[in-house]
């Protein structure tokens, strides 16, 4: 069947809406508006097409009814009375009255009290432009003041931590910013002090609104109170263009706005997407977008003259790039050629690098994972679940990082699940994290025996009792009951601590597959499109479209021409490779082994014996000062595409800034690679990358550059179609919900601006079945027996895990984030540091085979007996100096210092 | 034929210097309302309470059985007793708390055992220490009475009881917000619909909120019938009520008398209750049912005191303060010291309150010092009516409201009430630039 239609949408089905139980219809200014019971009325209200305006209501958060700006006049049994529509239900035959004399009066009058003592300081307000104050005001407000008092007045802006301002004269007292601390965040950190007209939101003494959240509330705030110190004063909002995007810096894929100024971004807004991140963004991808206007960007090619890197032209880089990898290939191979990141690439780059290294080149050995991550085929195998299901399964079973560090917005969805229905979380860790507190049962496990861990979980007998890796038996017993007999459980599927090998977690999410054969799986791998660039067939052993590499052989082999021989190595292969001289070169696509790498020394020494090295990236990093060419990468909202999220989620990348000097989109490095090696990639562009995806990627069948156009897929499409349960229409933007995203569009800037379409050659498929999607079977969970040897008495285990402020590029090079990384420390159970003679803030040697370094020690009962907590990489320092990667755990020692701290 | 004849159905140990201790409490009926009660069902007790017609006294108005048969069916109910009394004026449950707090605890014991309630919470204004003090006392003695907790006089019913003082807050006394003030919270009302106590109150349960003198009726009631105290009174209002008398009156002080019978006159000028005005002073306007009731003049002394009759006259008897203001009074002052207290008391929670209060008392304070402008008094009635929406004068009862609570419809009635009767003195005070009683 070769030829057929590309824009075949077949198997992409909608699910029929089900006929509403619940449906009610009301009466809205003498027109029936349907609705669904339980509804709030100014929801349904809106939905009809009438705007009753607000402050305090926010459709993501619990309704307060505190503004009264939404006053309408509802009847009820004593006739019609007003009443805050943000609170009141909709019910059967409800009459409502939204524009009487008596409504409009009552909403001039609140808008004229909210004016009272706002100090209307407008032309030097952040907010002035895209203020609902202001807005509403032009809209419903009276004239003109007839308050001639004092107002009132507090000291002008107040930080409230390191990234937010609170100007109190400017509050007006609407509760969002406190009720989405405590409700959504669960930092309640800042809340109402005083009383009446001194009302005043406020943190608590010595304790700052440290929020990994805190820029949604400056995002929400209705007027200029809240600012954050990224973007006050940066920008007037009629000055900013927009475009809709996605965040690339975790796997979640917070869909977001980003906005620009004279070709500098000025900030990031969450866009509510009900599938992902429902208007919420952490403050890491809010607002590490000053690393990409960063001055220290890579902007011109570099190659290595007399051992320096000196900028040269394309071309020239180009040619040298293609001749170093073309000699190594003809004198050693193209398994002697490595491709090691990728994971920040969008969906389009990894698949034209994918085609580059396993068709042009010839290597299998590609991975886009660091070795920080799981088994691509074992990712890609299980059976996927979208976020939504997980918030909505039965019970969750949280195998994989501190989420709240990694993957922030999952963390606030699973979070909120557990706290509003109750949703059972299993936390299967090695040390309490930020869900440990909403979790039904936490199993607080030795490092590297999670598997065993699973099984007592999942024992039919049920009869263990004992305790089982240092999980008490009635913790085990106790999540066995909530696990008794539901039928919906997602597990979310990460790599837990980076000082344990992978295998520990692939042979628990393995047992668990089994034991749970209805299970679904959420990754928790967190790198930006990691998930995009496995699919793609960025990983050895695969291809792209979620095949294995000799399920996929003839289908890509008649597309491609060839397909590599033998399945190539992992990260870790190919960093022993090039130190031993198995592989000369080596591909760094926007790839950092030496810092993201679990085990640095072994980076470092792969990196050492590499013969030749050309690193893709937009900053000149400790791996890719190695290189011997260096090509400038344009970063996201510096490039179009499209990037695919933990769910198998595809939305759309938008350009908003052109990138620095002559940086180029990876996909065009690939293709022009491709020439210079003497092969046409046949790709020109982004468009035609997607055709051949969706003819070829069987996971991608049906998503085409059409359907990624169409409305309904401003909430991405998850691969494979059909899959998703359901994908409910975008709704409009309210520029109330999301102030600052509607105001901008006024200004005539489109949300989603499909890059232009040039004329597309026709991919065709090639004949023949196409290959099936991998499978569990097909998967294997990682190899190594059993449970490590438990640590000696004077060792304690070791776990690692990322902080959200870590020493990562993107962090460093944003200043207004760089600070907020913690120093590195080690964090120890109290009955542990008291047991070998230590204190709390003693600085402590910390040895392990790897090496040795001098850190504060601070007891922490989260962390179990035996084990001790490091951070994994902050800028200090962290755990990757003491890993071997070779060894499925690590053990040190600790020993107080001298005369030091 | 005295007043003071009527049945005293709260104050009866007031005339004893030991009223508040259990021997007197015990050697003059104690325990005998709790103790009979629990001979009946609660059905019984409750249709007793509902037989006797008694209207909530602390402010709201609203008839008890009803009340307590709206009470949604749950496993756990909680009864909160409302002593919270912060109300300008208004000082009868602080009476009733220091001089009778055994009385107030059996009284909460029969409308526990009534709407057979899990746990009760004796809400007390903090700055009531005495009182405090004595009613913690009498719980700790209810307790070893075997009154209260564990298997009450032996009937099988339990509940126990603890005290809570108030944090000084007046809103705290709204019902709703002394739940969220119980819960730990601020004190922010709750918005109702939906949250009415009896069907989703503290922490959610169904919840009863009965004022202080409330429940201190109930003993009286079970041990005398329903029947005896609707006979008190008139249908519109039965029984008995503590009046709380204050300002320009020869006898300030408590005073319980039958409802409905008398009038504000002779709640005034009788000689055994107010004892009338000072010499050759004349009565100029009268704040009947705390400071947030319309207030009424010379012209409406007549006017019984009786529910429905105060209600269509335009205002309430409410907390059953009344305060007494005679021809020395500045009637702007007046206004503008009630709209300050307002402005402290106001949650600032929602907006017509927490800013028009403000404003209102800014207006005020300006024209009682002498700058004010004709054009003020527009915008004060126009404020009044953002907050409170059709307020007029004459005065409608009861008030329409923009907020979430009755404090911010509690903001306008002085100011409407003394705009509308002492335009000229408002006039006086901006033309001549300053007080005229200064
Ligand atoms: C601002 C405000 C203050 C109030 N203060 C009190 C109070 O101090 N004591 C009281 O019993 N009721 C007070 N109330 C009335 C209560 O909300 C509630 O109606 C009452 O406690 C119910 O008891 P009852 O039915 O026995 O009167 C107040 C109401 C408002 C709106
Ligand atoms: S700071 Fe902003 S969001 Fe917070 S209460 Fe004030 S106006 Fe509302
Ligand atoms: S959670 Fe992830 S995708 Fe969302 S804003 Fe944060 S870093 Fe970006
Ligand atoms: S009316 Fe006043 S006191 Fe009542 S909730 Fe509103 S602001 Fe608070
Ligand atoms: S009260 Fe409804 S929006 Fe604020």
């Amino acid at each position: 069947m070769a030829g057929a239609p590309l824009t075949d949408t077949r198997d992409y089905q909608r699910p029929e809406a089900a006929p509403d139980a619940d449906a009610v219809t009301i009466n809205v200014d003498g027109r029936p508006v349907q609705a669904r019971k339980g509804e709030l009325l100014i929801a349904a209200a809106e939905r009809a097409g009438t705007y009753i305006p607000r402050f305090c209501y926010h459709p993501r958060m619990k309704p307060v009814g505190m503004c009264r700006m939404c006053l309408v006049e509802v009847k009820g049994p004593r006739g019609f009375a007003l009443q805050p529509a943000c609170f009141v239900p909709v019910e059967e035959g409800q009459e409502v009255l939204t524009q009487s004399d008596k409504v409009r009066k009552a909403q001039d009058g609140v808008l004229e009290f909210l004016l009272v003592n706002h100090p209307l300081d407008c032309p030097v307000c952040d907010k002035g432009g895209e203020c609902p104050l202001q807005d509403q005001t032009i809209s419903f407000g009276p004239g003109e003041s007839r308050f001639l008092e004092e107002k009132r007045h507090f000291e002008k802006p107040i930080a409230i931590s390191e990234l937010v301002y609170l100007d109190r004269e400017r509050c007006i007292q609407c509760s969002r910013c406190t009720r989405f601390a405590d409700e959504l965040a669960g930092d309640p950190l800042i809340d109402f002090i005083g009383r009446g007209d001194q009302l005043e939101v406020n943190t608590y003494p010595d304790a700052p609104f440290a929020s990994y959240f805190s820029g949604n509330t400056v995002q929400i705030c209705p007027v200029g109170a809240l600012t954050a110190s990224p973007y006050r004063f940066r920008a007037r909002p009629w000055d900013l263009e927009q475009v809709e995007s996605t965040c690339t810096t975790c796997a979640v894929g917070c869909v977001v706005s980003v906005q620009s100024s004279a070709n500098r971004i000025t900030r990031y807004l969450g866009i509510d997407s009900d599938p992902v991140n429902q208007s919420w963004m952490c403050d890491r991808g809010r607002f590490d977008f000053e690393a990409v206007n960063s001055e220290d960007r890579l902007s011109q090619p570099l190659i290595r003259r007399d051992g320096q890197l000196v900028p040269t032209t394309w071309g020239d880089a180009l040619s040298r790039a293609a001749a170093g990898i073309e000699e190594v290939r003809k004198l050693h191979g193209p398994a002697a050629v490595a491709v090691l990141g990728g994971a920040r690439l969008a969906n389009e780059d990894a698949y034209a690098w994918a085609k580059l290294a396993k068709a042009v080149i010839g290597t299998d050995s590609v991975d886009a994972q660091m070795g920080d991550g799981l088994p691509a085929e074992l990712v890609l195998a299980l059976p996927q679940a979208t976020i939504d299901e997980a918030c909505g399964a039965d019970a969750v079973i949280l195998l994989g990082p501190d989420l709240k560090e990694e993957l922030p917005v999952l963390h606030l969805r699973l979070r909120q699940a557990a706290v509003e229905r109750k949703l059972p979380i299993i936390e299967i860790t090695q040390t309490a994290t930020g869900m440990t507190r909403h979790a039904a049962v936490s199993l607080i496990h030795r490092p590297g025996e999670a598997a065993s861990v699973v099984r007592a979980l999942t024992d039919p007998s049920g009869a263990a009792s004992s305790d089982v890796a240092g999980v008490p038996g009635p913790s085990l017993a106790a999540a066995r009951d909530v696990l008794a007999g539901v039928a919906r459980v997602v597990v979310v599927l990460g790599r837990p601590s980076l000082a344990e090998s992978a295998a520990a977690p692939a042979r628990a999410a393995v047992a668990l597959a089994t034991a749970f054969p209805q299970a679904r799986f959420l990754s928790a791998l967190r790198r930006g499109n990691v998930r995009g660039a496995l699919d793609m067939g960025l990983a050895p052993g695969v291809l792209p479209g979620r095949v294995g590499l000799n399920q996929g052989r003839d289908w890509f082999g008649r597309a491609w021409g060839q397909v590599p021989p033998e399945r190539g190595l992992d990260a870790s292969g190919i960093l022993d490779a090039s130190a031993d001289g198995r592989v000369q070169a080596l591909v760094l696509l926007g790839a950092n082994p030496i810092e993201d790498f679990p085990d640095r020394r072994r980076a470092e020494q792969g990196l050492d014996g590499a013969g030749f090295i050309v690193a893709v990236d937009g900053f000149l990093t400790e791996s890719s000062q190695k290189a011997d060419v260096v090509l400038p990468a344009a970063l996201y909202s510096e490039r179009p595409g499209t990037t695919t999220n933990l769910e198998g989620r595809i939305t759309r990348l938008g350009q908003k800034v052109v990138p620095p000097g002559v940086a180029w989109p990876d996909w065009m490095i690939a293709v022009e690679l491709g020439v210079r090696l003497g092969s046409d990639l046949e790709m020109d562009t982004l468009a035609e990358i997607r055709d051949e995806i969706e003819a070829l990627a069987v996971s991608h069948r049906g998503i085409t550059e059409e359907l990624l156009n169409t409305a309904a897929a401003r909430d991405g499409i998850v691969a494979p179609l059909g899959r998703a349960t359901s994908e409910p229409a975008p709704a409009a933007i309210d520029p109330m919900s999301d102030p600052g995203i509607g105001a901008v569009e006024h200004h005539g800037v489109k949300a989603t601006a499909p890059e232009p379409g040039a004329r597309r050659r026709l991919v065709t498929r090639p004949e023949g079945q196409p290959p099936a999607l991998l499978s569990l079977p097909d998967a294997e969970g990682g190899s190594g027996s059993g449970d490590p040897a438990p640590p000696d008495a004077y060792s304690l285990r070791l776990v690692a895990g990322r902080k959200l402020y870590d020493g990562a590029v993107s962090v460093r090079h944003s200043p207004s984030l760089a600070g907020l990384a913690a120093p590195a420390g080690i964090r120890v159970n109290p009955y542990d540091l008291d047991r070998l003679g230590l204190h709390s803030g003693d600085r402590v040697r910390i040895s392990a085979p790897r090496g040795s370094f001098v850190l504060p020690a601070a007891a922490d009962p989260g962390v179990p007996r035996g084990s001790a907590w490091m951070p994994f990489s902050q800028p200090d320092g962290g755990a990757s100096r003491l890993i071997d990667s070779a060894e499925s755990v690590t053990d040190v020692r600790l020993e107080t210092v001298q005369g030091e701290g | 034929m005295s007043f003071l004849d009527a049945p005293r159905v709260v104050t009866s140990r007031f005339e004893h210097e030991d009223s508040h201790t259990l021997s007197r409490f015990v050697s003059t009926g104690g325990y005998d309302g709790l103790r009979r009660a629990l001979t009946m069902t609660p059905e019984e007790v409750a249709a007793q309470v509902d037989a006797s017609g008694i209207i909530g006294r602390g402010g709201a108005g609203f008839p008890t059985g009803r009340k307590w048969s709206m009470l949604r069916p749950a496993p756990v109910r909680y009864l909160v007793i409302n002593g919270d009394e912060s109300e300008p004026a208004t000082f009868k449950d602080h009476a009733l708390v220091t001089r009778d707090p055994n009385q107030l605890v059996e009284g909460a014991l029969i409308a526990a055992y009534a709407v057979q309630a899990t746990q009760v919470f004796l809400y007390v204004r903090g700055e009531f220490a005495l009182g405090l003090e004595r009613v913690q006392a009498a719980l700790n003695d209810a307790y070893r009475q075997g009154a209260v907790g564990r298997d009450i006089f032996g009937s099988g019913f339990s509940v126990d009881a603890i005290v809570h003082p108030g944090a000084g807050a007046y809103i705290c006394g709204d019902e709703t917000a002394l739940l969220e003030s119980l819960e730990g919270k601020r004190g922010f009302p709750r918005v109702k619909p939906p949250y009415y106590p009896a069907v989703t109150g503290l922490y959610r349960e169904p919840t009863i909120v009965n004022n202080v003198e409330t429940v201190s009726s109930l003993p009286w009631i079970i041990n005398h019938g329903g029947a005896a105290f609707a006979a008190l009174g008139a249908p519109t209002s039965t029984g008995t009520r503590v009046f709380a008398l204050a300002g320009d009156v020869m006898r300030p002080g408590n005073y319980e008398i039958e409802l409905s019978k008398p009038t504000f006159r002779d709640l005034i000028f009788a000689p055994e209750l107010g004892g009338g005005l000072r010499p050759g002073r004349s009565l100029k306007a009268i704040v009947p049912g705390g400071t947030s009731a319309f207030w009424i003049g010379p012209d409406r002394l007549d006017l019984h005191l009786d529910q429905k009759a105060v209600a269509d006259a335009g205002t309430m008897l409410g907390s059953g303060s009344v305060v007494v203001m005679d021809d020395t009074q500045c009637m702007v002052r007046a206004a503008w010291r009630i709209s300050r207290f307002y402005r402290r008391e106001s949650c600032g929670q929602c907006t017509p309150c927490r800013e028009g209060s403000g404003w209102v008392e800014n207006i005020l304070r300006r024209i009682e010092a002498g700058s004010g402008h004709e054009d003020d008094l527009g915008v004060l009635l126009d404020i009044c009516d953002n907050i409170s929406p059709e307020v007029s004068w004459p005065s409608k009862w009861p008030p329409q409201q923009t907020t979430i609570c009755p404090l911010g419809p509690s903001i306008p009635p002085a100011v409407v009430s003394s705009i509308g009767m002492f335009r000229d003195e408002y006039m006086v005070h901006i033309k001549d630039g300053g007080c005229p009683f200064d």
